[in-house]
């Protein structure tokens, strides 16, 4: 167990970076408390991976300190940082039996038989591994090969952290979801800091108790799931987050308020707008615009039907914006008007949420 | 792949069955013919059943032959199997100079079998050539022309020189297809060099060297061009391998009946141990 | 302990390289240098022995036969192989598993048994002492490996490929040659090499089925080497050239002698 702290960590794969593009990871700090549940989400090549790694020990970093429990570890290798990883597709030793899978780590630093046997047998129990225990770990299915990874870093009583790198990419959409809620009644239960990288907002939102967002090699937000989807800091996170993603209009801010083609629009935040910035926007998700009888006049372009709901697309002069209605809800016929919850709705200038 | 049954597919093969047939099918008919007959010339053939095959299952000379084989080729396995794996192991993966190690290490295997061994003809002799001189002036004495274990020295060596790289570049191929995660995982795990080697490297090379095995072995059991030029199965009949004992008997000698019968032995012979060979080796896959 | 694994490599390829570079310093010397001193390096350079094969014709002609039945070789061999491995890749027919196999065996049958068959066989159909009929010889070995390594090639696309190029409405050769020719390219990159790699080095066949029009090279090494009693210096020249298009071979097709030596499968 392990609060970890990363200071000024600055990544770069080739030997002299020197642009922006050099470098995988720009400038950043990161503290994760013990026994918490995060997740790294992000699109790929954001550079989750990296700093995954850069926590585990498998890469060094070019700048910048990593502290375990406010001990140096940066020069440490995995082993002596004591932590567990799960890769993206199984890794097992395939001759060996499920048994001695478990069993490596602990054999390899030396610990007796009769403990092995014990740890074994509890992780194994787990897992609901324990009646396969003496079988080739080959023979196994892809999930049962991952739940041998992930004994392999639970069976070590001591161990820090454990991390995951996008470990459902080969199990079966079916098992997906009973994996995932393994994997969070696991965290309550042993209550080890666990790191989640992913790309799938849904894997992110169910595990994580805190999300951190990042883009191009820096961190974008950090918040829980419900901070990320009402107050998302940065358009990309209101974006990437929530299906549909925000809606983003362009704006412009007069007297205080936003305004938006013409049409005055309430916001959250407009009255913190100190104005320099280069782009405006509005950011409102579906969720929280409605039909009303007043409010920006609009055509309705599209309506998809998504089971309990419906995504309605609709259009005022050449914005498209979306909105989620009810199943039952009537939809009007004739010119329909939108409004955007106001305490819902922030401003974006070059990006970030006003405050 | 799920496969679809479909009877057409015989006209996509046939042009190779037709090519292969007619250089293996005629030809061993023509060994087979032989083999079971017996003649005195002037194309009379008499039927001789199975003498032949008697005759040289029972001869001294081809028990000779067959036992220097098996010597040799166990010294090649032994020594070209593990020296091309620990080679491969020890190769860089990634790089600018990988290029140049794989097209170097190439090179021998691309030189025709006769120059390979004009080659060391030339280079091993006591006066002119730089291993002989080397040798002899370490004061050991050496010629391959006049002693039995010089030559064998110096034929284990020269294939040991020719060959290796196949198994080198089999074995490296293998390993560099390990996927980077299983590494990382073992420094995970906490596992030594040794056993990253027993536990990942060696059953994910299983088929590779399988490959290797199975390659050398049949090849060389089946030596002939750089052993003839190397030393012409001499001094006396201490190099004469099984191609070469065979090539004497039938194009040197003539000798129709038992160079047939002794065809025929020595297919065989490399047949049934390949099988073994490879039914040994994987037979872990069929479950 | 980082330096000690860079020593097994460089001091692996010293020591391929030490026979080949004594061959080399010979061919750039007179016989009697060769007889008459030992040297590590030419006293007397001279390409002498290099003109002479440029000019001579029976010694060039040695390389241009050869040169001739190892690309009609790979050619063939590529070419036929091609269909027969589409077959043992998507289909399922009788006999497909022996028949595999039995193409396999031909793989290890010791030239020396079919040594005189087909010296017998190939003057019986008047194809004697043609580059033909070693290019054909050779394809006993090289159609089996060529359809191994193009079906271990062509198994790793999948079907989903061929289906949709029939939708997309291509005859089957259409969709034969212009997609999935181009799809397995280094299959057949890696095929072509192991053939001409097998081709060009074998020389008992050649030898027994060529004498005077179509002889290789290594003919007319060994005959020098007897006739006129040993002229080192050109036979190392000699040998040399003979180094010099699988030098080239190599280079070409560097960047996939990794992947091709794993023959697709790994």
């Amino acid at each position: 167990m392990a609060k970890i702290t990363l200071q000024d960590i600055r990544h770069a794969y080739g030997p002299n970076p020197e642009s922006d593009e050099d470098w995988a990871l720009k400038k950043l700090s990161l503290d994760l408390a013990d026994g918490g549940a995060y997740a790294l989400l992000g699109p790929s090549g954001c550079g989750k991976t990296t700093l995954l790694n850069l926590i585990s020990g498998l890469l060094t970093p070019t700048e910048g300190r990593i502290l375990f429990d406010n001990a140096d570890v940066t020069q440490a290798s995995p082993e002596q940082r004591n932590i567990a990883q799960v890769f993206q597709f199984p890794v097992i030793y395939d001759t060996m039996t499920v048994y001695d899978n478990l069993a490596f780590p602990l054999r390899n630093r030396g610990i007796g038989e009769k403990e092995v046997d014990a740890r074994v047998r509890e992780i194994g129990k787990m897992l609901e591994l324990d009646h396969m225990l003496n079988k080739r770990a080959s023979g196994l299915t892809a999930d049962g090969k991952q739940k041998i990874s992930l004994g392999r870093g639970l069976v070590r009583s001591d161990v820090n952290v454990i991390m995951f790198d996008e470990p459902l990419t080969v199990i079966d959409p079916h098992l997906k979801w009973v994996l995932r809620s393994k994997l969070k009644e696991l965290h309550h239960r042993i209550r080890r800091t666990m790191i989640y990288v992913t790309h799938d907002q849904t894997e992110a939102l169910t595990f994580a108790e805190k999300v951190v967002v990042m883009k191009d090699g820096q961190i974008v937000q950090i918040g829980t799931p419900i901070e990320l989807f009402e107050k998302p800091k940065h358009t990309f996170v209101g974006h990437f987050i929530g299906s549909p993603g925000m809606n983003l209009l362009p704006c412009t801010v007069e007297g205080g308020r936003a305004v938006f083609a013409g049409n005055p629009v309430a916001a959250a935040n407009a009255a913190a707008y100190k104005g320099n910035g280069k782009v405006l926007e509005i950011g409102v998700r579906p969720e929280f615009v409605s039909f009303g009888a007043q409010g920006i006049p609009v055509d309705i372009v599209k309506v998809a039907d998504a089971g309990r709901y419906r995504i309605v697309e609709t259009r005022h002069q050449d914005h498209s914006i979306k909105l989620l209605v009810a199943e039952g809800l009537v939809l009007p016929t004739r010119q329909a008007h939108l409004q955007f919850d106001p305490a819902h709705t922030q401003i974006y200038e070059d990006g970030w949420m006003v405050s | 792949m799920n496969k679809t049954v479909n009877q057409k597919a015989w006209f996509f093969v046939l042009p190779v069955v037709l090519l292969v047939a007619f250089n293996a099918i005629i030809p061993l008919m023509t060994v087979v013919n032989f083999s079971v007959q017996e003649t005195f010339g002037d194309n009379v053939f008499f039927w001789a059943g199975v003498q032949w095959f008697e005759q040289v299952l029972q001869s001294p000379r081809f028990h000779a032959a067959l036992g220097r084989q098996l010597l040799f080729t166990a010294i090649i396995l032994l020594i070209e199997i593990p020296l091309g794996l620990a080679i491969a192991l020890t190769m860089p993966r990634k790089g600018p100079w990988v290029s140049v190690c794989l097209v170097l290490m190439a090179l021998p295997l691309l030189i025709p079998w006769n120059v390979v061994g004009a080659m060391w003809n030339i280079f091993a002799l006591p006066d002119i050539g730089f291993l002989g001189r080397l040798i002899n002036g370490l004061g050991i004495e050496y010629n391959y022309t006049r002693q039995p274990f010089s030559a064998w020295f110096t034929m284990v060596l020269m294939d040991v020189w020719h060959w290796t790289s196949l198994v080198v570049l089999l074995c490296y191929a293998g390993l560099v297809s390990i996927p980077d995660a299983y590494y990382q995982a073992a420094k995970v795990d906490g596992a030594r060099p040794w056993a990253v080697f027993r536990y990942i490297q060696l059953p994910k090379l299983k088929y590779v060297l399988t490959i290797a095995i199975l390659l050398r072995f049949m090849d060389s059991f089946m030596i002939y061009t750089e052993a003839v030029v190397l030393t012409g199965g001499g001094p006396g009949n201490a190099t004469t391998f099984l191609s070469i004992d065979l090539q004497k008997i039938a194009l040197g000698q003539f000798d129709l009946g038992p160079a047939g019968a002794m065809s025929i032995i020595y297919f065989l012979i490399i047949l049934f141990f390949s099988w073994l060979f490879y039914t040994l080796m994987m037979k872990d896959e069929a479950r | 302990m980082k330096r000690v694994p860079w020593l097994i490599p460089t001091l692996y390829i010293l020591f391929l390289m030490l026979p080949i570079y004594w061959l080399i310093n010979m061919s750039f010397k007179t016989t009697n240098e060769i007889l008459g001193s030992f040297t590590l390096w030419p006293r007397d350079f001279t390409f002498d022995n290099y003109i002479k094969i440029f000019t001579d014709p029976t010694w060039y002609n040695g390389y241009i036969n050869s040169i001739t039945y190892v690309v009609i070789n790979t050619v063939l061999s590529v070419a036929v192989a091609l269909p027969a491995a589409y077959a043992f890749s998507r289909y399922r027919f009788l006999g497909d598993k022996h028949l595999f196999f039995w193409l396999l065996t031909n793989r290890m049958a010791p030239a020396a048994v079919f040594a005189l068959p087909f010296l017998q066989l190939y003057s019986a159909v008047g194809l004697f002492d043609t580059p033909i009929a070693v290019a054909l010889a050779h394809t006993l070995f090289n159609i089996p490996l060529a359809v191994w390594i193009l079906e271990g090639f062509m198994s790793g696309v999948p079907k989903e490929l061929d289906e949709t190029a029939y939708v997309d409405g291509y005859s089957f050769w259409g969709f034969f040659f212009k997609i999935f020719v181009p799809t397995i390219a280094a299959g057949i990159g890696v095929a072509a090499f192991f053939c001409f790699m097998f081709s060009w080095v074998e020389l008992l066949l050649a030898k027994t089925l060529t004498s005077v029009a179509a002889k290789p090279i290594a003919a007319t090494m060994t005959r020098t080497a007897s006739t006129s009693g040993y002229e080192l210096g050109l036979l190392a020249a000699a040998g040399t050239l003979t180094i010099v298009p699988g030098a080239f071979v190599i280079y070409f097709v560097r960047n996939y002698i990794a992947k091709g030596f794993a023959l697709g499968r790994v």
